[in-house]
């Protein structure tokens, strides 16, 4: 069937400058570039290109552009290009819409309508490069208080503390790198963010797909993911983690379950997860031994068992319209952490109607939690992580002080390895060798630079996050959580300022 | 119900901001004596306020009505004083009441009403509660429910003096050098704003607690979120509020002593936590990570005083003055060593304590019986 479907993009040569090598074809994993065996050339398929920028970065003669395709439609703001080009990909397909990457839709972003305090006269702002600035942070449950046994005053008061903490895992940085499984993205960028987390003394998560046996040696800093698929769960590597998250929901796709092809099921996958090779691993959209939310408590409570009380046990969901009253059961239901994950959430693979339509802001959905469990006096019996759409240390520093005790980043430490956002990553054809179990693209990520760019992405958001506590006049990053008067809204209504609990810009 | 908050913080700024002059003095043996040498090294220290606020709180002031509480109330109208002496007559045994006495002084303009009573509880009046807890909610009470009233003080031989002008002003209108006390604080006051409430001055009280402070505590927000997680409501909107929670809560409701308290409040970083013993370091990670919220961040000098006890510490990296000073069982704390020795002359000997290292003073431990204040532990 010939498709109605335009070119997205031109891919520009400079004939000057090109040398005609074939980088840019072997760069390609979208057949955008071919050689032209007639004129001996090399030339270009707009019309498959994403606009990865692969070959772009490539080319050794810096001969290659891309610019959007100029395509104009009539215009109208009903039947934009999106949605004229879905229905005609859905007439040619029959099937549901899938894309990759969390919700890209012009909804507000709020943490660009929010603004920091910093001190001026009436208290000091703290030089970090000066004096110490602490970013410790510790996860887990809290008690309500500490007690210390009945001789234990003055100067032997270490001698007789009773309260045992729950286990808490020690973030350096409160920034960890999301659930990203194995087989949607490839072991090299496991293996880079390993690395890099235990670099940096922060947790990656494992996502659904199991944990590789080469990876085991940086457990101390993972975090191994339970989700309804359940693949490559079993004791050893619920103990091999520094705690342990039970997938709920995921922001990019709220109630739907995963499906990783079985073309991505390599030998390597199979044995990580404990599928047959090339099967499809289907996750389930709810797990079938939880529907109701003292169905949560049981299966925490066995992953507790099973690991003895040694490790934190985090919950994770997608943030939808009642999170604040399903947050409060979690915490009740025995999970030590909670992650939020919002709207702007990515993943491989998800369908674009429910992408593009499921889900709230994830600004408003942390605001609403943290405000819910303090009215009910439980917000220390859990640490709030959120993720979905963290862009830089700003974003990190105004999630801080609506409530967070951490983000995780996904797409932002994507990024960092050569991810261009162009949302392809249920094609499996990442040229950037990111989200793809291809070996030949895989290969493209080297974990050593890889693992570094991770590192060095971590320092530079430390750093400026340090600038931004000393500006603010403290040196500790418990006094910016959860300290919303350090906050103010720029172009806010009263409802949007008022479910934030930040105080209009001016006041 | 009346919001404090509109009057103290007319503005309605997230807080009150304020600077200031502090000056402690405590003979740790208990002996009283006379207000006079603190009145003079607070007026010493009179370009660190500008006559929006001072205030005493002397503890050991009333031997005679010792096992009384003894409430100072300030008045704006005669009904107010009517509707509180009804409530006061309903909810407890009064056993003696007088106004305040004063004299005129420049620069006290338009004084309010200053009476007190000296109230016993019955068993019975309290029953599901404890007396503590009975008392601060009849104190919440008057403070927010009734018209024209504000509770200064409601300690047991205790009381906070305190309004509108230079301390030493404030002091010579409520002739405070005819007064003894073993302990006395005080406070000099530099707001950002003018709210014109004598209420709003310090020392700030609860029960037999007072705390006066000198500093901004830029981590308010989220000190006053985890208190309110605890009941407590912060009416005033300054941060000596929170600190005085922050304390009633560790001290009296979770029963940790004087030092486990400064380690929750001007936590000791990590890295420094890393460096003490195994069981020390446990102790100090587990206080941070329960109390984290409590830390109080940003420049700050507090002195803490209850019946027996005074407590003076700054926050962690020592933004706002705090200099030590002892003479025999003389402890002297203060914004500035020139007003220890005004009224000293011969002092044993000063120091400047580290950032969050409290300094305590006790009648438990008189300064000549024990070694030394400095380094208990």
């Amino acid at each position: 069937m010939k498709t109605y479907l335009p070119p997205k993009f031109i891919v520009e040569r400079d004939p000057n400058r090109c040398t005609h090598c074939q980088v840019c074809i072997n760069q390609c994993s979208f057949d955008a570039q071919y050689h032209d065996s007639k004129s001996n050339e090399v030339k270009s398929r707009g019309e498959n290109c994403v606009g990865c920028h692969r070959c772009v970065i490539f080319c050794p003669a810096n001969a290659l552009n891309i610019r959007r395709a100029p395509l104009d439609y009539r215009e109208n703001y009903n039947w934009r290009p999106e949605v004229i080009e879905d229905i005609i990909k859905q007439a040619e397909t029959g099937g549901i819409l899938l894309t990759g990457m969390g919700n890209d839709k012009s909804h507000r972003i709020y943490w660009d309508h929010l603004v920091l305090n910093a001190s001026q006269v009436t208290n000091p702002s703290i030089d970090p490069l000066r004096e110490p600035m602490e970013l410790v942070t510790y996860l887990g449950r809290k008690p309500d208080r500490v007690e210390l046994g009945p001789v234990g005053t003055r100067c032997n008061a270490s001698l007789y503390l009773k309260t045992e903490l729950p286990p808490q895992v020690k973030l350096e940085i409160p920034v960890m790198f999301a659930a990203m499984s194995y087989g949607a993205v490839s072991i090299n960028v496991h293996e880079s963010l390993a690395r890099a987390a235990t670099e940096m003394g922060v947790m990656w998560n494992t996502g659904e797909g199991g944990l590789h046996r080469k990876l085991y040696q940086y457990g101390n800093n993972t975090i191994v993911q339970v989700a309804s698929g359940r693949f490559g769960v079993h004791s050893k590597y619920l103990n091999a983690g520094r705690a342990i998250e039970i997938k709920i929901g995921q922001g990019a796709k709220p109630g739907i379950g995963g499906h990783l092809p079985g073309e991505k099921v390599s030998a390597e996958v199979s044995t990580t997860r404990m599928i047959p090779q090339g099967t499809d691993a289907i996750s389930p959209a709810p797990h079938h031994d939880i529907y109701s939310i003292e169905d949560l408590s049981q299966l925490i409570y066995a992953l507790k068992e099973a690991t003895n009380y040694t490790k934190p046990l985090s919950v994770k969901i997608a943030a939808v319209h009642n999170s604040a009253a399903i947050a409060s059961g979690m915490v009740r239901a025995g999970a030590d952490i909670i992650v939020l994950d919002g709207f702007r959430g990515s993943t491989g693979a998800a369908p674009k109607v429910i992408r593009d339509n499921v889900g709230i802001p994830i600004e408003l959905a942390l605001a609403s939690v943290d405000t819910r469990l303090r009215q009910e006096g439980i917000r220390n019996q859990t640490s709030i992580v959120v993720s979905g759409g963290i862009r830089n240390s700003g974003d990190l520093a105004k999630a801080i002080a609506l409530g967070a005790d951490a983000v995780y980043i996904g797409t932002a430490a994507l990024i960092a390895l050569g991810c261009t956002a162009c949302q392809q990553c249920h094609t499996g054809k990442c040229a950037w060798g990111i989200c793809t179990t291809n070996l030949a693209l895989t290969k493209r990520v080297n974990p050593d630079i890889g693992s570094r760019r991770l590192a060095n992405l971590l320092r530079g958001w430390s750093l400026e996050l340090k600038d931004i506590l000393g500006g603010l006049g403290v040196n500790a990053l418990e006094s910016l959580r959860g300290n919303r008067l350090h906050l103010r809204g720029v172009g806010l209504t009263d409802t949007e300022l008022e479910i934030l609990g930040v105080r209009m810009a001016g006041h | 119900m009346r919001d404090i908050a509109q009057v103290n913080n007319p503005y309605h700024d997230d807080k009150v901001i304020d600077a200031c002059s502090l000056f402690g003095a405590m003979d740790t043996s208990g002996r009283r004596f006379s207000g006079e040498g603190v009145i003079r090294a607070i007026a010493n220290m009179h370009f660190r306020s500008n006559g929006l606020g001072g205030g005493f709180a002397i503890y050991g002031l009333y031997p005679e009505y010792a096992e009384s509480y003894a409430f100072h109330i300030m008045y704006l109208s005669e009904e107010g004083r009517k509707q509180v002496e009804a409530f006061l007559r309903d909810r407890f045994y009064l056993v003696y009441d007088e106004e305040v006495p004063t004299r005129p002084t420049p620069g006290i303009v338009d004084p309010p009403l200053v009476r007190r009573y000296f109230l016993e509880v019955g068993g019975q009046k309290h029953a599901e509660q404890s007396e503590d807890d009975y008392i601060v909610n009849q104190v919440m009470e008057i403070n927010t429910k009734l018209q024209d009233a504000f509770v200064f003080s409601s300690g047991k031989d205790m009381a906070v003096f305190k309004g509108q002008g230079y301390p030493e002003e404030i002091a010579a209108y409520f002739c405070l050098e005819q007064y003894e006390g073993y302990l006395w604080t005080t406070h000099g006051r530099f707001p950002t704003n003018t709210p014109g409430w004598w209420g709003g001055a310090h020392p700030f009280c609860v029960l037999d607690w007072t705390v006066v402070h000198n500093g901004e505590i830029s981590s308010y927000g989220i000190n006053r979120r985890y208190l309110e997680q605890f009941g407590y409501h912060c009416t005033m909107q300054t941060d000596t509020e929170v600190v005085a929670y922050a304390v009633d809560l560790l001290m009296r409701k979770h029963n940790l002593p004087v030092e486990i308290m400064a380690k929750v409040l001007a936590a000791p970083f990590w890295t420094d936590i890393e460096r003490r013993p195994p069981e020390e370091q446990k102790l100090l990670r587990t206080l941070r990570q329960v109390y984290g919220s409590l830390l109080l961040n940003g420049p700050f000098t507090a002195i803490i005083a209850h019946q027996g006890e005074m407590i003076g510490f700054t926050d962690r990296i020592r933004l706002r003055p705090l200099i030590v000073g002892v003479k025999g069982d003389m402890l002297y704390l203060s914004s500035e060593e020139s007003a220890i020795r005004l009224i000293c002359s011969n002092i044993d000997r000063t120091w400047i304590p580290a950032g969050g290292e409290p300094i305590v003073g006790s009648l438990r431990s008189p300064l000549q019986s024990s070694a030394a204040v400095e380094r208990r532990c």
